[in-house]
């Protein structure tokens, strides 16, 4: 039986490893089929900005990547409200990521759902495993 | 390190055979590549690696093969988008040699 399997991010998309070390994880674990569910708290956030640019840092810029997401089946994308908000961010600053609905003939739905903190929280606590990067 | 050769274009490949560089891929290198994995391209071939440049390009990652199947069924239907045509184009697994040949790194999810 599937699991309920929640990847939380918590740190900036570059500077560290570990936005880009989740992302991996996420994908290889996507071949598990389990029930994947993905978080984005605190400095998390900026990992789904638009428009990221990171030439000047000479590394690679996987933003992109995060729009595969929906090919692994791969569509619930929390986002703490109040995390955005304390870094002066809105949902319109994020990228937009949909998934395709095969039993409504392909129909593009967001795989991003602002969440408060309090239902964070509840989130996370009905999952199976929980994984912190 | 081993190299690969064409049309006065040398790349650095690692132990596995996958380009080192992934900005030195041209058209010729891929054939090179492709030699090296005893396979001769047909047009069916060169769709699946074409196909697997353009999803890289706009994901920056190689797709694992179940995602493969999945698109190609998607942009070629049913007969192009299944696993056994693909793997009766590449016997060494579709996503790891077609990527290896489109000059992409080894697919994110292969094990």
């Amino acid at each position: 039986m599937a699991k309920k399997f929640l990847y939380i991010n918590r740190k900036a998309p570059y500077g560290t490893i570990y936005a880009l070390e989740s992302l991996e994880v996420v994908l290889i674990g996507a071949a598990f089929e389990q029930d994947v569910s993905l978080a984005f708290i605190d400095d998390g956030v900026y990992q789904l900005t638009a428009g990221q640019d990171t030439a000047g840092a000479g590394m690679k810029n996987f933003s992109r990547t995060y729009k595969a997401l929906g090919d692994f089946e791969i569509n619930k994308l929390y986002v703490e409200r109040e995390s955005l908000e304390e870094r002066g961010l809105t949902l319109d600053d994020l990228q937009q990521i949909t998934w395709e609905d095969e039993n409504e003939d392909y129909a593009e739905k967001p795989s991003i759902h602002l969440v408060g903190r309090a239902e964070m929280a509840s989130l996370i606590a009905s999952q199976d495993v929980v994984l912190s990067f | 390190m081993a190299q690969y050769e064409a049309g006065g274009v040398v790349a650095d490949h690692d132990e596995e055979g996958y380009l080192t560089d992934i900005t030195q891929w041209t058209r010729e290198l891929g054939g090179v590549i492709a030699k090296a994995e005893n396979i001769n391209m047909t047009p069916e071939h060169w769709e699946v690696v074409d196909f697997l440049r353009e999803y890289y390009e706009e994901y920056q990652i190689a797709p694992a093969i179940r995602i493969l199947v999945k698109e190609m069924k998607k942009k070629f239907g049913p007969e192009k988008g299944d696993q056994k045509a693909l793997y009766e184009l590449f016997p060494y697994g579709p996503a790891k040699q077609a990527c290896k040949i489109a000059g992409l790194p080894k697919p994110t999810g292969c094990i």
